[in-house]
Formats: C-alpha cells, sequence, structure tokens
C-alpha cells in the first residue's frame, strides 16, 4: 500500500475536523493558527491568507505576515434574499475589507476577516442563516445551479434540486457547532460518525452543478458531478448524468490537466440523490489518497475507465440508468438587463466585474445593493459567471430599482463590451496564497487591452470568451473559455485558445509563459486572421481551431 | 623539566581521577605543543559556551566567533519555495554524513548568519521564484550577502546548486547572484555552479556526487578534531568614549511598525567594527545627534537671522548655523533660557510661569515646549552672540541596546520609537530620534558611545529564572537579553511582558518573540494591547494581575525581575500591581507587601531602566 498524503493524516487525526483550532483561536501571539488546523478550517468554510502586497514589508519590519481570514458562504444555487443581503453587507464593512466578492460557484465569499474576529464574523454569518459548513475541504462542495435559464419555469425546480443535494451531501459532524457556534460538544466523538464521508471524508475537493440548458452557465461539464435538466414542453423529464469534469492543473506536470465531464447516462428526478450518493462514496473508496494532485474524480475515472465506474455506481445505487437523451447548449454567457419570468415577474441581470462587490471609483456598488435590497422583495440570484440577478421583481418596481441602478453605476450591462461583459477572474494576489500572477486586479486593463485589439482589426463588439486565472488551477474555468490567461510569474502568463463558448470543449495552449506585449501581439495578429478569414457566426474558438493556430499543437 | 610543569600545575577543578590523567597527558609534551593545548580547551569551552553547556571562564578572553579559525564542517543551506531545493540538500546533507563529513543542513531563514565568517565549507542550494526573485525564505541571507555588512569571505570554499525552469526569462537568478556575490567576497569555487531546468534530477545528483568528493579531498580528516582558538590578551581600554564618541556606520535602519500603527518605531543597526566598543545586555549606546535642519531653519526664520553669520565663543567661531545644528539644544527648554525670554519679549504671561508658585505651569512648559514654541508665542529680539549663549549645550541621547554581541558580533541594535507630533496645528519632532531615524547611506555616521549599566544586568547564575516587562521601546533591553540567555544555553525560564497599542502593526519584533518561543528560549509571553477593537484593552499591568498567582510563585523561587520604558506612568503602575499580587498571593498585609517588594529592589532582583 503506497503511502498516504500528509493531508489525510491530519483529517484522520482530526477527531471529525476538531484539531485543535479552539486552541489556535486562542493563541495571542500570531495572527495565524496552527499548520495542521490551516487544512482543517477550510473544512469549516474558511482559509488563512495573508495580504501579500506587503508580505515583504512585514518581513523587514519583523512582524508576521498580515493574516487574516477568507470565509466562503455555502449558497446552494446561489440564491439569497434581501435581508440576508443586508446582513451580509453588514459583516463585509464591520469584519470584512469591505467587499463582498461574488464566486465562480454562486457563493460569498468574505476577505481579510482577522483571527480575533473570526468566530463573531461566523456566527454572524449564521445569524444570517447561512452557513460556511463545506464551502471548502474535501467534500461536497457548493451545489451550483443555472442561475439564469431561458426555462423560467424551470429554475425553482432545479433550484430545489440543488438544495436537497447540498443538504443531502453535508458532513454530519458537530465541530462547526461545537467552534463556531458554541454549540454544546459532543461528549465522546467516538459516538459521532460520518455516514456519508467516514473519519477521512473525501480523497479531494468534489464539486456538483445541475444545469437547464439551452444556456451552460454553470459550465456542467467541468465539475465533479453534473446533471443537466431535460425538459420537454415544459416539464422536467429528468437528468443527464456527467462525471469526472475538472480544472485544476499544475505546471509542468503532465500527470495533470483539465478534463471535459463524460455523460453517463439518464436518471428520473427522483433518483438524483441515490446517483449522487453512488458517486461520491465511490469517490470516497476508489479515489487516490496517496497523490492528492491526482485526487479528484477526474483521475479516479481516468484510471480505471468510465465504463468500471458506471458498473461501480450502477452497483452501489441499485440501479442502471437509461441512455442519456439529446440535449443543446448555446452558450456559458448569462442574459444582461431585464428579462421576464413565466409568471410575469421579472429579473434584472448586473455585470459585477470579477465578482467584487465594492464601492469604487467605478461605481458605488456595495451602497447601491444594499439601497436597492432595502426595497427589494424578491431574491437576489448570484451567477456562475460572477455576475448578479435581480430576480422576481414586480413589474411596477422595475423603473425604481432602474434608478438606483443607474444612479450608483451599477448599469455596466448597458455599457460594457461584450467581452468585458462575459470575462471571468479569480481572485488571485493579494489574497490568494497560491496565485502567481494578477487577475481579478488585472481584468480591466486586460480586457480593454483585448477590446482595442479587436478595434483595431475591424472587430469592435466582437463576443469573445475571454478569461483569466493566476495560476493553472482554474478557479475561474479558464481551460473553457475562447481566450484564457493563466498566471506563471508576475506580468507573466500562459496564453490558451480555441475553447467553443458553450463549456463543451477545452482550448489549448497557444504561447507560454509570456507578458503583456508579447501577449497583445499574439491576438493582434490571430485577430487579423480571424477578421479576414473566419465563415459567418464562425466564434473566434472555432476559428482558432479551423485556422489552424491550434489545431497542429492539439494534435 | 617536563616533572616541573607537572608539579607546579594548578589543579583547581579537576578531581583526582582527571588531575591523574591530565598530568599523563601534558607528561613530557614541549612548550609549544602545551601552547597548542592550552588553545584547544579554551576552543573547546568556547564552542561549548555557544552551545550553552557552560560560559567561557572569566579568565580566559576567547576570540569573538567571527575571528576565530574556520570550522571543519560541510554546512548546507537551502532557500526553497515548493521543496525541491529542500529534497536536494537534505539528500546532500545524507550524501555527506554518508561519506564521513559533519554536515548541517539549514534552510535559508534559519542559517544564523553570524556563523557565515567562521564557516569554511559552505553549500547554497537556491531556486528562483517571481520574476527571477529569491524564495521567500532565502530573502534576508541573500540581503545580507548583497550588503555592505557581508563579512569577507577569504576562508571558504562553496558551491551553488541553481534550481530554475528555462522557460523564464531569468533562469536561474538568484544562484547565478548568490555564486557570483560569493566569489566577490573572496570566496573560492570548491565546485562550479549548476543551473537546473525543472528536471533537475540527473544534473543536481552529478553535482551533489562532485561535491561530496571535493568536500572530503578539502576537510579531509580535519572534521574530526575540535577547533583550535588561540588564547589572546584582553583588549585594551577602548579610545571611544562619550567625548571621543566612534563615528558608527550606520548598516540597518528599517521601520518596525506597520502601516496602521499610531507611532513609528525604528530599528537601527550600529556597526561597532574598529572601535574596540563592547557592550553587555543592559548597557546602553550614546548618541550625539543633530538638530534636523527643519528645527534649525524653523528657528533661524522666527529670529530673522542669517545662518550663515559667524558666531564666536570662546575663541570657537563657526556660522550661526552650525552652532545650532551640531552644538545647542533646539528641542528641550532650559529655566534660564525661559527667563531670557521672558525679557525679551515682554510678555507677561511669559515672566508668570517663572514667578513662584507656579512650579507646576513651569514644569508643564519645560515638558510640553520646545524652543521654537516659544519663539513663536513670545516674540522676542535676539543677536546671534547672545542667542547660542543662552541655549544648552547639545547632549546626547541614550538608547537602550537592543542586541547581544553573542548574537550580532560587532554590532548594536537600537529601537527608536520617533518622536514626532502636532502641537497647535504645528509639526514637531524630536531632534535625535529623527536624526537617527533619517540616518541612510553608505555615507550615515553616528557619532556613539557605550554607557555601561550595571544595574540593569541579568543574573550571574545562568539558572535564575528572568521575568522582564518592557512594553512598548521599553521592550528594547530585553531583545538584547533573550539573545544572550539563548547563547549562554542558560538553563533558567523567561518570561517576557510586551504592551502596545495594537497587535497587527505595533508588535514590536513579533517575528523573533515567536521563533524564541518555538526554540524554547522564551517560556512565557503575555502581551496587553490598549487600542484594539479586537482584543480587550488591557495594559501590562493589568497583565500582570491576570497572572499574579505564577508571577508570585517565579519571584518566591528566586526570578529577577526587570522593568523598562516609560518612567512617568508604566514603571509606578507596574509597581503598584507588583504589591497588590504580593499582596494577594502572599497573603501578606500592605506594607509587608511593599516591603518584600522593596527587598527585591535592595536585593537587586527588581531591577528597571526607565526613562
Ligand atoms: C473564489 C474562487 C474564484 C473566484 O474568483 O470566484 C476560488 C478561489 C480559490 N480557489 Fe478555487 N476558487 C473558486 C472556484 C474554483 C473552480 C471553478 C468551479 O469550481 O467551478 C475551480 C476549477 C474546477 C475544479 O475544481 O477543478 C477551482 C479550482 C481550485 C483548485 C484546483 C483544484 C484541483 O483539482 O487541482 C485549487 C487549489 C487546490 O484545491 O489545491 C483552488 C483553491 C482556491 C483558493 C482557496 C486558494 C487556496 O487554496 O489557498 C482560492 C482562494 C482565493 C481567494 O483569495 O479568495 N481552487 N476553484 C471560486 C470559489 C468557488 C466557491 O464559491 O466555492
Ligand atoms: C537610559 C535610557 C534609555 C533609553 N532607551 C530608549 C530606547 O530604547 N528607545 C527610545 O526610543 N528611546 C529611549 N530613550 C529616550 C531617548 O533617549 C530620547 O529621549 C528620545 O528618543 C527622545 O529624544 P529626541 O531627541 O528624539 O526628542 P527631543 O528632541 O529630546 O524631545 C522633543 C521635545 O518635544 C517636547 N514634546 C512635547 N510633546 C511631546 C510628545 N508628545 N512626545 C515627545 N516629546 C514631546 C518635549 O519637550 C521634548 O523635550 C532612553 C532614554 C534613557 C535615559
Ligand atoms: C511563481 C513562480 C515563478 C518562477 N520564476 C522563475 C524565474 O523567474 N526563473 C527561473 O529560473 N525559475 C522560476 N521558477 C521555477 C522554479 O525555480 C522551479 O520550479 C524550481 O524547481 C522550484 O524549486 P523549489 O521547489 O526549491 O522552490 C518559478 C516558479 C514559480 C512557481
Ligand atoms: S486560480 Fe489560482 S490564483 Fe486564481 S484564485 Fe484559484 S488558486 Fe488562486
Amino acid at each position: 500500500m503506497t503511502e498516504q498524503s500528509p493531508v489525510e493524516r491530519i483529517k484522520r487525526d482530526s477527531r471529525n475536523l476538531r484539531g485543535t483550532l479552539v486552541e489556535s483561536l486562542a493563541d495571542p501571539l500570531t495572527g495565524a493558527i496552527r499548520e495542521d488546523d490551516l487544512v482543517l478550517i477550510k473544512f469549516h468554510g474558511s482559509y488563512q491568507q495573508d495580504d501579500r502586497d506587503i508580505r515583504d514589508e512585514r518581513r523587514r519590519q519583523k512582524l508576521e505576515p498580515a493574516y487574516s481570514f477568507m470565509i466562503r458562504t455555502r449558497l446552494p444555487g446561489g440564491v439569497c434574499t434581501p435581508v440576508q443581503w443586508l446582513q451580509l453587507d453588514q459583516i463585509a464593512r464591520t469584519y470584512a475589507n469591505g467587499t463582498l466578492r461574488i464566486t465562480t460557484r454562486q457563493a460569498f465569499q468574505f476577505h481579510g476577516v482577522i483571527k480575533t474576529e473570526l468566530k463573531t464574523t461566523m456566527q454572524a454569518i449564521n445569524a444570517s442563516l447561512m452557513d460556511t459548513l463545506a464551502a471548502c475541504g474535501d467534500v461536497n462542495r457548493n451545489v451550483m445551479a443555472s442561475a439564469n435559464p431561458v426555462e423560467t419555469r424551470a429554475h425553482p425546480i432545479v433550484h430545489e434540486w440543488a438544495k436537497q443535494l447540498s443538504e443531502h451531501l453535508l458532513p454530519s459532524t458537530r465541530a462547526y457547532h461545537e467552534i463556531w457556534l458554541d454549540g454544546a460538544k459532543v461528549s465522546s466523538t467516538e459516538e459521532e460518525v460520518e455516514p456519508l464521508y467516514g473519519p477521512t471524508y473525501l480523497p479531494r475537493k468534489f464539486k456538483a452543478a445541475i444545469v437547464v440548458p439551452p444556456v451552460n452557465d454553470v459550465d456542467v461539464f467541468a465539475h465533479d458531478l453534473g446533471f443537466i435538466a431535460i425538459i420537454e414542453n415544459g416539464e422536467l423529464q429528468g437528468f443527464n448524468l456527467t462525471v469526472g469534469g475538472g480544472m485544476g492543473a499544475t505546471h509542468g506536470d503532465a500527470e495533470t490537466h483539465p478534463r471535459v465531464a463524460d455523460v453517463a447516462g439518464f436518471l428520473k428526478p427522483e433518483q438524483l440523490l441515490a446517483v449522487a450518493e453512488a458517486v461520491l462514496t465511490t469517490q470516497r473508496d476508489f479515489g487516490n489518497r496517496a497523490v492528492r494532485k491526482r485526487a479528484r474524480l477526474k483521475y479516479t475515472i481516468e484510471d480505471r475507465g468510465i465504463d468500471w465506474f458506471v458498473a461501480e455506481i450502477t452497483r452501489r445505487q441499485g440501479f442502471a440508468l437509461e441512455p442519456a437523451r439529446p440535449f443543446n447548449f448555446v452558450t456559458t454567457g448569462d442574459r444582461f438587463g431585464w428579462t421576464e419570468g413565466f409568471d410575469g415577474r421579472w429579473h434584472l441581470t448586473l455585470r459585477i466585474d470579477a465578482g467584487r462587490v465594492a464601492d469604487t471609483e467605478r461605481g458605488q456598488w456595495l451602497t447601491g445593493l444594499r439601497e436597492i435590497a432595502k426595497v427589494h422583495r424578491g431574491d437576489f440570484r448570484l451567477t456562475p459567471n460572477q455576475n448578479l440577478t435581480i430576480a422576481n421583481v414586480d413589474a411596477n418596481a422595475r423603473t425604481f430599482i432602474d434608478g438606483l441602478v443607474v444612479r450608483h453605476g451599477l448599469d455596466r450591462h448597458a455599457r460594457a463590451t461584450p467581452v468585458a461583459l462575459n470575462a471571468l477572474a479569480c481572485v488571485a494576489l493579494p489574497t490568494c496564497a497560491l496565485a502567481m500572477a494578477e487577475a481579478e486586479r488585472y481584468l480591466p486593463r486586460l480586457t480593454q487591452l483585448v477590446d482595442e485589439r479587436l478595434a483595431a482589426n475591424g472587430l469592435a463588439g466582437a463576443p469573445l470568451v475571454l478569461r483569466i486565472t493566476g495560476c493553472p488551477n482554474g478557479c475561474a474555468r479558464p481551460y473553457l473559455a475562447e481566450v484564457a490567461l493563466v498566471g506563471k510569474a508576475p506580468g507573466r502568463y500562459n496564453l490558451f485558445l480555441g475553447g467553443d463558448g458553450k463549456g463543451q470543449r477545452l482550448n489549448v495552449l497557444y504561447m507560454e509563459n509570456i507578458d503583456e506585449p508579447t501577449i497583445v501581439a499574439a491576438l493582434d495578429s490571430a485577430f487579423a486572421r480571424y477578421a479576414t478569414e473566419r465563415t459567418a457566426s464562425e466564434c473566434f474558438g472555432d476559428f482558432a481551431w479551423r485556422a489552424g493556430l491550434i489545431g497542429a499543437r492539439a494534435a | 623539566m617536563s616533572a616541573n610543569i607537572v608539579t607546579t600545575l594548578p589543579l583547581g577543578p579537576l578531581d583526582p581521577e582527571r588531575t591523574e590523567l591530565l598530568l599523563r597527558v601534558v607528561e613530557g609534551l614541549d612548550p609549544t605543543t602545551l601552547q597548542w593545548l592550552s588553545g584547544f580547551t579554551a576552543g573547546v569551552a568556547h564552542e561549548r559556551a555557544g552551545r550553552g553547556a557552560g560560559i567561557v571562564p572569566a579568565g580566559a578572553v576567547v576570540a569573538p566567533a567571527a575571528r576565530s579559525e574556520p570550522t571543519a564542517r560541510v554546512t548546507i543551506v537551502y532557500g526553497s519555495q515548493t521543496g525541491n531545493s529542500k529534497r536536494i540538500a537534505e539528500r546532500l546533507g545524507r550524501a555527506a554524513e554518508a561519506a564521513g563529513l559533519a554536515a548541517r543542513v539549514y534552510a535559508a531563514g534559519t542559517y544564523p548568519i553570524k556563523d557565515l565568517a567562521k564557516e569554511r565549507l559552505l553549500v547554497v542550494v537556491v531556486s528562483t521564484q517571481g520574476d527571477g526573485d529569491p524564495p521567500d525564505d532565502a530573502r534576508g541571507l541573500i540581503e545580507f550577502l548583497q550588503s555592505r555588512r557581508a563579512p569577507k569571505l577569504e576562508q571558504l570554499s562553496y558551491s551553488v546548486l541553481a534550481l530554475g525552469d528555462s522557460s523564464y526569462p531569468k533562469f536561474c537568478e538568484t544562484g547565478k547572484q548568490v555564486d557570483e556575490r560569493l566569489a566577490a567576497l573572496g570566496a573560492k569555487r570548491l565546485v562550479d555552479r549548476v543551473d537546473c531546468d525543472v528536471d533537475y534530477d540527473t544534473l543536481a545528483t552529478g553535482w551533489l556526487e562532485r561535491v561530496v568528493t571535493s568536500a572530503r579531498e578539502a576537510l579531509g580528516t580535519a572534521t574530526q578534531s575540535a577547533t583550535v582558538t588561540r588564547l589572546r590578551t584582553a583588549p585594551a581600554e577602548p579610545q571611544f568614549s562619550r567625548d571621543q564618541p566612534f563615528a558608527a556606520e550606520i548598516v540597518g535602519n528599517q521601520t518596525i511598525t506597520g502601516r496602521a500603527a499610531t507611532k513609528v518605531v525604528r530599528h537601527v543597526e550600529i556597526s561597532l567594527a574598529g572601535s574596540g566598543l563592547t557592550y553587555q545586555p543592559g548597557d546602553a549606546l550614546g548618541v550625539w545627534h543633530e538638530n534636523p535642519p527643519v528645527v534649525v531653519d524653523e528657528v533661524l526664520q522666527a529670529l530673522h537671522l542669517d545662518g550663515e553669520q559667524p558666531v564666536e565663543i570662546d575663541g570657537a567661531a563657526k556660522p550661526l548655523r552650525e552652532w545650532l545644528a551640531t552644538r545647542r539644544e533646539l528641542t528641550r527648554l532650559t529655566r534660564p533660557f525661559l527667563t531670557q525670554q521672558a525679557e525679551r519679549s515682554g510678555d507677561a504671561r511669559l515672566a508668570g510661569v517663572l514667578q513662584p508658585g507656579h512650579e507646576t505651569d513651569l514644569r508643564q512648559t519645560l515638558k510640553d515646549l520646545q524652543v521654537i514654541d516659544v519663539l513663536q508665542r513670545h516674540p522676542g529680539a535676539w543677536d546671534a552672540q547672545s542667542f547660542v549663549q543662552a541655549l544648552r549645550p547639545l547632549a546626547p541621547r541614550l538608547y537602550s541596546i537592543a542586541s547581544s554581541q553573542e548574537a550580532v558580533g560587532e554590532e548594536a541594535h537600537l529601537t527608536v520609537a520617533l518622536v514626532d507630533y502636532e502641537l497647535e496645528r504645528k509639526h514637531r519632532v524630536g531632534a535625535a530620534s529623527t536624526f537617527l531615524a533619517n540616518l541612510q547611506g553608505e555615507q550615515a555616521r553616528a557619532r556613539v558611545f557605550v554607557e555601561h549599566n550595571e544595574r540593569f544586568r541579568l543574573p550571574a547564575d545562568a539558572s535564575r529564572d528572568v521575568i522582564m516587562i518592557g512594553p512598548g521601546t521599553g521592550v528594547a533591553p530585553f531583545r538584547g537579553f533573550v539573545q544572550h540567555r539563548d547563547a549562554q544555553g542558560a538553563t533558567g525560564r523567561n518570561w517576557l511582558f510586551f504592551g502596545a497599542r495594537n497587535f497587527q502593526s505595533e508588535f514590536l519584533y513579533q517575528a523573533e518573540w515567536q521563533d524564541a518561543v518555538k526554540k524554547g528560549v522564551l517560556n512565557r509571553f503575555d502581551l496587553a494591547f490598549s487600542r484594539d477593537r479586537s482584543i480587550p484593552r488591557e495594559y501590562v499591568q493589568d497583565r500582570l494581575r491576570r497572572v499574579g498567582k505564577d508571577l508570585y510563585a517565579w519571584l518566591e523561587s528566586g526570578a529577577y525581575l526587570y522593568v523598562c520604558g516609560d518612567a512617568e506612568k508604566m514603571a509606578p503602575d507596574v509597581n503598584a500591581a507588583l504589591i497588590d499580587i504580593v499582596a494577594e498571593h502572599g497573603g501578606k498585609a500592605r506594607d509587608d507587601a511593599e516591603a518584600y517588594v522593596r527587598r527585591l529592589a535592595d536585593d537587586r532582583r527588581y531591577l528597571r531602566d526607565v526613562y
């Protein structure tokens, strides 16, 4: 038996995720927590980070790094109420860095919470009837669901499934309540069992999403577990099951790579939980616990074959899947502006660049959305594209909301170019410990540069799915974009081309480790050919292949 | 002849058995060998002192580490971000030992830099990060190497393995820098540098084997024997003093408070090299400052006087500006000056302060106002000559030395709080702290002397416990204390109390204290923060009361107690807290408790250095 990764030991010895978190929080000497607890606190929805902008400055000052904590909420399908919004807004301004971050998995993140206020903040979040349990860690993460379906009738249904799935796959440890909510201590942890996960949980993080065609906003093929809703004449028939998707990779390590999920078959709605459990437990029992880099479900399936996998889950769930049903995706993008729902109520989707809700010179977004939350009677939906939908608005409330939107500069959707509207950027610097280059902070300049090159080649306003991440982990699902930058070092990126804009095809490395001028030049010449050689309605990603920009390398 | 020596050998501490042995050893040895032997044992003693098994006997003066003979062992230092260099370094360490070599492996961040000067064989494995930057952990070491303080390294042979990724423009940059810098410092390449790409294994292995073989040839069997330290006679009394200060180079000058700090504190590193000046923990460094130009200019303006006009006082003629900048106090007031200013200004208010019965007003004025404040508030006409004569001559400032020579060799470190404040919307600065803060760059010099302070010494008996109370810059001497106790390998426990306004940006030397705690050098550490929203508001004296029970127990078991810092509020408050603690936990009546604390002071176990 090969040696297990150290993280496995930490999980096993953690007494169901308790570790020494309480002692770590109490240590007055440091704003950090103990090494093993760094792993465990993730399961509670938080990461220790430090402000990397001033890391070296602090070192010279003989001070420890400026440690703080990122907290991620669990928010199935990304739906929250105006009351919750107001509470989160309050928390962001009191304990965090004054911003709310909408994530690519439809959740909220707070940044910059210091250790001595971590518990208070956790309690405040729970008081808003949201929690952060299993928002991170080797468990099932926040379950995504299409936020902005054209089939608006289906939305409440899939959202309901997302919630059920999320609850069904939650760990049952009481550690979370003990440590953060002063819940009664479980006398002896022996008697506390994790029926679904067992003492060492999963080998690695596990992600699920439910999508409603034709909009693939959740990038369903990027997740360990996916469900494609099959709707016939307005009625939900069931789901196609997708398994083994994932983005994460490591520079220069061929063993790791992004992977598009396989479509495994069709199932009835009432079978969803059983199938999900079969997939999760199979990964629990067969996933690679020796090499974390290879521990995701995508590698388990790659190593053992999809047929073996389907056979295994069939055995576990006790029934076979039907053949997959046909489905069709047209885009991964959000529909901005107002759309009318089947019930005559309205949804307004706003562009929130890189999901960062803050008051900046660009606009008073945090304030504006606070004002809207005060009057809004429907709900809010966080989209997988880091945007925000103000959902279920009565027709007569629209003009008032429009007023607030304009007054606070929240009307980006009315002004920005398609490139800027559809771009994704991960957080990266200064908070992300793994970032090798800028992403979120570089996005405004990047979209401007790309738009300039498009315009220079007579392609002004052409749609293009652009994504950037600060490292190869792929938090903004870059490998599915038509054009993607993946950080390699400060100011240097790998350039990928060739996604299909529908989330069904991976792009390919085009140029490695290049700086801004080289990036701009490369795009300029590619756009030049695209402008003259493209066929009608051919997206740039498709063109890149047909024109052989990448085909050769890919082969 | 030899018998002669033997009989006259003073056989002090040795038991009969060892005496017998020793006699047999020295029997019939020639003078040179005996000389060598004495040096050898001194060397061993010094080595042990370093490791703390004992202290160098008062008699034998041992050359400071930096000057002693190179040490015959391989030191392997790695700078690693993602562990590759680390793995190789550790492999090399094992290979070296397998080959019978004494080897030590250090992460760059933990390597005791002062050892560099006595290394004989150094191997560096380092990767390149960022855009040609060193790994985080190696930044400190590399900055030191690049700096002017880096010692000459003629005695050193070395080899560098550089890890990198050729897809980056600055391939193996860090490794190259280290390699070139070591050569520039006079060190010789044992094995040429090898630059590895991401597939470093084969290259690294080849290099590793070459290093081990050459290391064996270089060190041979020398590794086995202990180092020999030549005895030398005690240094002559240093010729530098308060009146003949030493113009010392500033080798480091760095703000050590964070961005949100309410006051700026700087860490200033001063080189005493070549001065013959030495100090012990508890001593202070005297600094002859100059009044900052801003201060001088403002005064000249207020007086409408030309700074260039010559002024002669008992034979010494220099421009007015120079008198004011280098010879007179401009920031501290004196009564005589106020008196003259009152006359010249004819200002009744100022005169009033000087009348009997207004002593408190006077004290307040002297405490709060600077010369410039008085000139601006109560203007009066002055000629250059009489103005200079009315001012008090410039006096040096003292700063607790925040280091131990055991740890920093010929440097002295200071912890300087910048005096910088607003008074009635006027920006005012302190003279010496501002002067020190502005000492930057190659040419920067400070005229310094050592102010010995026998009243603030660590216990001679290193097995005694030590309690240190030093909020704010009061922590300075305790940095030296802890460095010293560490170097001594003192067996007594160390307990530090520190206080400041906020945790994030004013926790002076936080990173060093954390290391000391990890190392087990600091056995206890209590903190008090007074302006931190998320931490209960506390001052050190509150903290003391909280842990009074243990504190009393430590005192009862013979602990020494030290207090340093603010004399005006902190010291009295701490004293009051001590009395309460003794009363409560010693079950004593008030005056018995007071007597107890007084006795501690009389026994020199309660020592204060407050200002
Ligand atoms: C906030 C978010 C990006 C964003 O801009 O929205 C994010 C941010 C981080 N991700 Fe992610 N990931 C986020 C979605 C993703 C996605 C996209 C998705 O899930 O649809 C992926 C790719 C899909 C996948 O998992 O394959 C993703 C793949 C990773 C990986 C690589 C996992 C792998 O299998 O290799 C890591 C690193 C790791 O887990 O070791 C990571 C780690 C991280 C950490 C926690 C860095 C760390 O481990 O210290 C980042 C925190 C940065 C910060 O300062 O906030 N994040 N991360 C997203 C939060 C989603 C959520 O609410 O849960
Ligand atoms: C034994 C000993 C050890 C010391 N150790 C240290 C040490 O380790 N670290 C350290 O920083 N200092 C230490 N000091 C204090 C140090 O010697 C100086 O007194 C201090 O740096 C201020 O000197 P300065 O020349 O900068 O200010 P000065 O120019 O001497 O003083 C400025 C003048 O401003 C006036 N003033 C009005 N309001 C204020 C205010 N709010 N704050 C200050 N001044 C005000 C006062 O009249 C004061 O005289 C020590 C002193 C002694 C005696
Ligand atoms: C963010 C980042 C930046 C890097 N920059 C450089 C570089 O500028 N030059 C270089 O030669 N290698 C560079 N590298 C490659 C590393 O030096 C290489 O991976 C090495 O094996 C790491 O060794 P270590 O694990 O000991 O840190 C970089 C690696 C990373 C992750
Ligand atoms: S992609 Fe990399 S840099 Fe960006 S947030 Fe994820 S881990 Fe951090």
